[in-house]
């Protein structure tokens, strides 16, 4: 166990091409951290960096207090599961999983122990004398797992590990996974695309873009106090609703109607010497049915009305979509958001937006209802820097 | 409907075992034809009969009693594992190479390997002939060998890389980050993955160079060198006016085995699909 350093990591490759610029982490011993961002964000070829499968340009990475820039993967004592889980297809289970001792020249008797252990806490024990060929997805991944468990490295790096595996498998390794980790106490970098697992798996989460960390933090706080229009776009499900918007004497006009800002915002947005064109960024959950809205909530916020166009019930919820007129919010970020989910080409007319609202709300599908949403949570973006200038997170 | 189905496969299985018989008599008549002259005394060698009506083993006995089809024959095999070895060692690391790394004038490699495979080998017999003659190794086993080299190295690097394609990189990523070092990720997961590779590669260049006639024609004459194919060819009888068909026809039937064997002992070995299960599902 021990501590993971990147100090100003690079890599530029020898066509010129920047894949990952100046990162710093510092990954504490034990923690669970995620690298998270679109594809091509540079997050493989970091976690590759740490392994060692991939030269670093510049910078240097410490394990353990150590600089080991220069050392093969095998001295850097840190294991790895792959995407693909990389099984050796003519090794049997147990084979697989004791290949990394054997390599180590552990003696027979340590090594039918440890992989009894590790088969135990993976729950792989009738399964030792299968070839990878006869499991099934769930089951290679765990083999994958065992495989880095048993010699108890320093770190963990996962690759989306659970990228290939169906989506209700992948829920219940999520949880595995997380409860592995604790109990190991072992520092793991994980790298994913899905924020769902970022945000429930880390104790942090570092979201990259373009091969630069945007930021840095809880997943908690990222959700709360994003740094910029990116990082709001990616973190949370559905994501945050965009909408243009014009800042007037301390007032915000946009499709929604005009409001008042508060106190909190305005001088937020004063030391922050906001443009007066902006993004406004509000989370579906921060809408609400006006009707369920009592006078001294309703006074905090504003209301539009707009005529629901799809209603989901989700039980606990319900999800309102509308759509606003005027144009949508513009930048460079939330393009490279919406390619990255594929919806850059869907077309659409005016502003789309998600509502969280309450499941009591009475609201229906084709009728006008009476929306609210809560100023003070407004956030408001530079629409030509995409920094977030209501960021209070400091 | 079941019924109707049911009667259709019959029928398509029937259509296809005829077509399958018709296409493995075809093949098969003339090896069983020879097989049956092998047999065949040398008086009832032209009667016409399919099946010899006098059993007889003196074509075998009379062919092993002569130096000259045994030493063709021991000829024959050193030189075809001889040059199947280096073949294929040298073809693997090649291959190795070209499937996995970048290196300035790969495409060149490949294309001049593909260059040379493609090159009619009749026209190099004379050049050959005359190198060989000023180098001294007109008529002797590397004379044979190298050429051979030479044609069957391209052919096992593309068989050979095409395998090595197949095997997922993540693999030896995967062993080093278990603590190997590069020789033991090849020796221990990369190797035993590439060995159907490596065992088909070897039946086709060993197939290659026991089937040669130009080149082992052109570049022996004497019993030092020359191979079974060649030494068929100036088979006489015992006699002047013996006919030599009889043991030309054990020959064949003798030479055929050492290729069935091989093929059978390493069939074994080619499990296709060896590599299912290593990555996804």
């Amino acid at each position: 166990m021990a501590e993971i350093v990147l100090d100003k990591v690079t890599k530029r490759y020898p066509d010129g091409a920047l894949a990952v610029q100046d990162v710093d982490v510092e990954i504490a011993d034990g923690e669970f951290i995620i690298l998270v961002g679109p594809s091509g964000c540079g997050k493989s070829t970091t976690l590759n960096m740490i392994a060692g499968l991939e030269d670093i340009s510049s910078g240097e990475l410490r394990i353990g207090g150590e600089r080991v820039n220069e050392r093969a993967p095998k001295d850097r004592d840190i294991a790895m599961v792959f995407q693909s889980y990389a099984l050796y297809p003519h090794m049997t289970v147990k084979e697989n999983m004791a290949f990394p001792l054997r390599l180590a020249k552990v003696d027979d008797a340590t090594v039918e122990k440890k992989v009894a252990e590790a088969a135990d806490i993976l729950d792989l024990g009738q399964h030792l004398d299968r070839k990878p060929a006869n499991l099934s997805g769930g089951q290679r991944q765990r083999v994958a797992m065992g495989r880095a468990i048993v010699r108890s490295p320093k770190a963990f790096l996962m690759d989306e590990p659970l990228s290939n595996l169906d989506a209700k498998l992948r829920v219940q390794m999520r949880t595995s996974v997380s409860r592995l980790q604790r109990q190991l106490g072992t520092t793991m970098v994980y790298v994913t695309h899905d924020q769902t697992e970022a945000m429930t798996l880390g104790d942090r989460v570092v979201v990259m873009r373009g091969g630069l960390v945007q930021q840095i933090g809880a997943p908690q706080f990222l959700y709360d106090h994003p740094t910029n229009l990116f990082v709001a776009g990616f973190i949370g499900s559905p994501s945050m609703n965009f909408v243009p918007a014009t800042l007037e004497n301390g007032s915000l006009r946009s499709g929604l109607g005009d409001v008042t800002l508060s106190d909190r915002i305005r001088n937020l947005l004063e030391s922050a010497d906001a443009p007066r064109e902006v993004i406004a960024g509000i989370r579906p959950e921060h809408f609400e049915d006006a009707r369920l809205i009592d006078d001294a909530s309703r006074s905090r916020g504003a209301t539009f009305t707009s005529s629901v166009e799809v209603l989901e019930s989700m039980g606990s919820d319900k999800y309102a979509y509308f759509s606003i007129s005027g144009e949508q919010a513009t930048s460079a970020e939330l393009a490279e958001l919406a390619a990255d989910v594929g919806t850059s080409d869907v077309p659409g007319d005016g502003i789309s937006l998600v509502t969280r609202i309450s499941a009591t709300s009475t609201a229906k599908v084709g009728e006008p209802a009476e929306i609210w949403f809560d100023a003070d949570k407004v956030q408001l973006f530079d629409p030509a820097t995409g920094k977030n200038l209501t960021y209070s997170g400091d | 409907m079941a019924g109707v189905g049911g009667a259709e496969t019959t029928a398509r299985k029937v259509r296809w075992g005829v077509l399958n018989a018709v296409v493995v008599i075809y093949a098969l008549f003339p090896v069983l034809w020879i097989a049956s002259l092998s047999f065949k005394s040398a008086a009832t060698l032209t009667d016409g009969n399919f099946v010899p009506r006098e059993w007889t083993l003196d074509n075998y006995a009379n062919i092993f009693a002569t130096t000259e089809f045994v030493r063709a024959l021991l000829n024959s095999i050193g030189i075809a594992l001889i040059a199947t070895t280096i073949a294929v060692v040298f073809g693997t690391m090649a291959a190795y190479a070209i499937a996995r790394l970048d290196f300035p004038g790969k495409k060149l490699l490949v294309g001049v390997s593909l260059l040379i495979a493609m090159f009619p080998q009749v026209s190099l017999v004379s050049p050959l002939f005359e190198i060989e003659r000023s180098l001294g190794l007109f008529d002797t086993w590397p004379g044979l060998i190298l050429p051979y080299i030479t044609f069957a190295l391209p052919l096992a690097i593309y068989t050979l890389s095409a395998f090595f394609r197949e095997i997922p990189w993540e693999l030896e990523k995967a062993a080093k980050m278990d603590g190997a070092t590069p020789g033991q990720a090849f020796r221990r997961v990369i190797a035993p993955l590439a060995a159907p590779g490596v065992f088909t590669t070897a039946i086709l260049v060993f197939i290659f160079c026991w089937n040669d006639f130009l080149f082992a024609i052109s570049l022996t004459s004497t019993e030092r060198s020359r191979t079974v194919p060649v030494a068929l060819s100036f088979f006489t009888g015992s006699s002047q006016f013996e006919d030599p068909t009889g043991s030309i026809a054990a020959a064949a039937v003798v030479i055929t085995i050492p290729i069935i064997l091989f093929v059978l002992f390493f069939q074994r070995r080619i499990v296709a699909g060896l590599t299912s299960g290593a990555v996804k599902g």
